[in-house]
């Protein structure tokens, strides 16, 4: 096989959303299930892997020279109202799902913090959101899911039963056991698409914490922004519950279920426009702690503003310029709580400030073996890639983390090393057997997988 | 797989007992670093190196043996490199000076020094690009020099191999444009090594480690030609527009 070696048609170059290390890959775009197993058994040496929206930030969704399959044509949607769940195909958006079903009364299980990602994606990653202390991951809600091996057979899985282990395996795989093309999950029933909001602002890190601690589960959905560039670590908890129809206002009961987050959704204009640098991080920490008001209760606000304040913004991914970034986001359990200031301390130390950064509670982890969330804090920080430094930094809070018994979330991850990761997922080897079942030729693969030598 | 601070996991070196890709080697970030291979003939610089790596903790480091000039041997030879993992970074630093006034006497000796510094390099080269293209990503470093800016009366068979590795280096890479595959081209001044040892030291001679900083400086961000100090950029262009009859009778 005689290769160009200048790019060809249906090639291109992939990164994640931090843009960070691109490679090329040969992307197909399939619309059934049979041209999935198709192009699978067709694999040439570099291997497949299902792509979603690509907003995971690191390697996970690339696979260099490889191909990668494009599902969001299988984007079928079908909300049944008597099961209370949503049957959709893997390429659908959780954004599509919700124009279609929020009308209906259904709201998704689990949303990340944007919803420009697949439910290929919110699996493959075993995605959590604000409720995850109360509800788990997306993982948790599903009911069954289609998934095409690595050989072209196509398995029918479920959470329980004969293909559990399977399934659990599929859920926070990364996309290593194989293509899921559909997936039927539960849904939470809502009387109106407005989230009712109370918002706290907090004069220091520790009193974050134990105000989180204290009031968590009296919200289905609550997080933490911290100003990582005050050295208190104030913040802002913003907590909120899908407000019930009876709570509405008479003009916001004419239309108690819209959604349309175009219309409603405020972007914040506080995002500084052009390339971000320290002082325009220092300004925009600064203000958007100023704007939250210092205490208020039953705010009423949009799921997109509540939910996904950054996608009203156009591709903010690329105000880190071009050699990207990255967000660092981990997990400890309660015992090493301590470990959110140091991190946060670190940061700043290398001059690595945040422009988001956020804080929030997990409840118990699930049985999939690579599943990221478990009791504990976790806490995402972006930052720009090209600080000196900043490799030693992290190693360093990498150490630390591990020896607490803590991980970093692999959706996010760009950097971590294999060893890491192998100390942190000790469940690795139990779910390489359930992979080698699936896909025993290492047809699945991708650069995160070779990077950490998954 | 480079990682999102440009370490890299992988390298392999063409001309492995180069004393300036040695000097490279140890100036690329370690964190991530767990194979290196040294391509080279037999020699006692080449088991040096290894021994030395492999002391300061890197566990993957392994010689093999390779010559410019078998061009037949390259396919295979760098099929099993590759076949055996990615690799993040390729330096192709092999290369001889000659001796330029034995080769205006001797052609055949011009041919050895155009085989081993232009035909092989063309030849190792185009089957890196292969496979760095086949795995999507990565960087080959290649190691010109500001000899080939503009070919001198007292080394220009030496030079015009340089002119011509620099021209193909550039084709190259941008043939590779946008594949995830990348070629950065260095332009060395002269520079304190076995190579240059017993000459007379040109203005703005340098040593191996400084020219090592620049290729991991410009590898991170991503260049595609670079000199090597830096202002020798400006020295090289007042060279290149002099008329001929001015720079025919420079010295040296
Ligand atoms: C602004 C922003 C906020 C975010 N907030 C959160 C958050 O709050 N919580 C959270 O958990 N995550 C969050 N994320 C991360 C994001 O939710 C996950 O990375 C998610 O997996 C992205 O989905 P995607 O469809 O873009 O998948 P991709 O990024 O394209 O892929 C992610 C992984 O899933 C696999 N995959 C994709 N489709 C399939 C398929 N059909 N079959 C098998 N495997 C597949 C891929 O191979 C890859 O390993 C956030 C990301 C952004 C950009
Ligand atoms: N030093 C300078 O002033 C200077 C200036 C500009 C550019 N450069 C270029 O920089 C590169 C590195 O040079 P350096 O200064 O590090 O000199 P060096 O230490 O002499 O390295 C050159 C290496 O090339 C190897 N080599 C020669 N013929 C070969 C062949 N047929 N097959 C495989 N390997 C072969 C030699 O290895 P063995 O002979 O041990 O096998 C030697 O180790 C060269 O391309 C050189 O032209 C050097």
């Amino acid at each position: 096989m005689t290769q160009s070696l200048s790019l060809t048609q249906g090639e291109k170059l992939l990164t994640g959303w931090g843009r960070t290390c691109p490679s090329s890959a040969r992307v197909v775009d399939c619309s059934s299930v049979e041209q999935v197993q198709e192009v699978i058994r067709g694999a040439g040496p570099r291997g497949v892997l299902a792509r979603g929206l690509g907003r995971s930030y690191g390697d996970a969704a690339q696979s260099g020279g490889a191909t990668v399959l494009n599902l969001q044509s299988m984007d079928s949607v079908a909300f049944d109202a008597t099961s209370g769940t949503i049957t959709a195909g893997a390429g659908a958006s959780l954004d599509a799902i919700m124009r279609a079903t929020v009308p209906q009364g259904a709201f998704v299980p689990v949303t990340p913090g944007t919803r420009m990602i697949t439910v290929g994606g919110a699996i493959g990653a075993d995605v959590h959101g604000k409720n995850h202390h109360v509800d788990g991951t997306f993982g948790s809600h599903v009911k069954s899911l289609t998934l095409v091996d690595g050989a072209g057979g196509v398995h029918e899985l479920t959470p329980a039963g004969d293909t559990r282990e399977k399934f659990w395996a599929t859920v926070g795989g990364m996309g290593l056991t194989g293509a899921i093309t559909q997936a039927t999950f539960d849904v939470i029933p809502i009387t109106s698409s407005l989230i009712s909001v109370d918002t706290q602002r907090v004069n220091d890190l520790d009193e974050v914490m134990s105000k989180m601690i204290a009031g968590d589960d009296k919200y289905r959905y609550t997080v933490a922004w911290i100003d990582t560039v005050s050295p208190s670590g104030r913040g802002v908890i913003t907590s909120g519950d899908h407000a019930p129809f009876e709570q509405l206002s008479a003009r916001q009961r004419s239309e108690a279920l819209l959604f349309d987050p175009k219309a409603l959704a405020t972007a914040p204009s506080i995002i500084p426009g052009g390339l971000l640098n320290k002082l325009t991080i220092r300004a925009f920490n600064e203000a958007w702690f100023r704007k939250a008001p210092k205490s208020r209760t039953d705010e009423m606000q949009s799921i997109g503003a509540f939910f996904h304040p950054l996608d009203g913004v156009a591709d903010w991914n690329r105000i880190y310029g071009p050699r990207g970034f990255l967000q660092y986001q981990f997990v400890v359990p309660d015992s090493a709580g301590h470990l959110i200031r140091t991190a946060l301390d670190r940061l700043r130390e290398v001059g690595a400030p945040s422009f988001l950064t956020v804080l929030k509670r997990f409840g118990a982890s699930n049985p999939a073996p690579l599943s990221f969330p478990q009791a504990g804090w976790t806490l995402a920080a972006d930052v720009p890639a090209g600080i000196d430094g900043l490799a030693a930094a992290l190693d360093e809070l990498d150490e630390l983390i591990a020896a607490a018994g803590g991980r970093l979330y692999l959706a996010k991850d760009s950097r971590q090393s294999p060893q890491m990761f192998a100390q942190t997922y000790p469940r690795l080897s139990e779910w390489q057997k359930v992979r080698d079942e699936l896909d025993p030729q290492g047809t699945f693969t991708s650069d995160l997988a070779r990077r950490l030598s998954i | 797989m480079n990682d999102a601070l440009g370490e890299p996991q992988s390298v392999l070196v063409l001309g492995g007992s180069s004393e300036i890709a040695l000097a490279t080697v140890n100036a690329l970030p370690r964190r991530r670093l767990r194979r290196i291979v040294l391509a080279a003939r037999p020699s006692a610089a080449r088991d040096l190196a290894v021994t030395t790596l492999t002391a300061e903790g890197i566990s993957g480091v392994t010689a093999v043996d390779f010559d410019a000039r078998s061009t037949e041997s390259h396919s295979v030879f760098i099929n099993e490199i590759f076949d055996a993992g990615d690799i993040d970074i390729v330096l192709l630093a092999f290369g001889v000076l000659g001796d330029q006034e034995a080769a205006e006497a001797d052609p055949a000796l011009a041919v050895e020094i155009a085989t081993t510094n232009y035909t092989g390099a063309v030849s190792i080269g185009l089957h890196v690009a292969r496979r760095l293209r086949m795995q999507g990503h990565g960087s080959l470093v290649v190691y010109s020099s500001v000899a080939g800016d503009r070919a001198r009366r007292s080394n220009f068979i030496y030079g015009s191999t340089k002119a011509g590795l620099d021209a193909f280096a550039q084709g190259l890479g941008d043939a590779l444009h946008g594949t995830g595959a990348h070629v950065l081209v260095v332009r060395p001044g002269m520079v304190r090594t076995k190579m240059s040892a017993g000459m007379p030291e040109a203005p703005m001679t340098t040593d191996a480690n400084v020219v090592a900083d620049i290729v991991v400086k410009s590898l991170r961000r991503g260049k595609e030609t670079v000199y090597a100090p830096g202002p020798l950029r400006f020295v090289m262009a007042g060279l290149k527009s002099m008329p001929r009859s001015v720079f025919r009778k420079l010295p040296r």
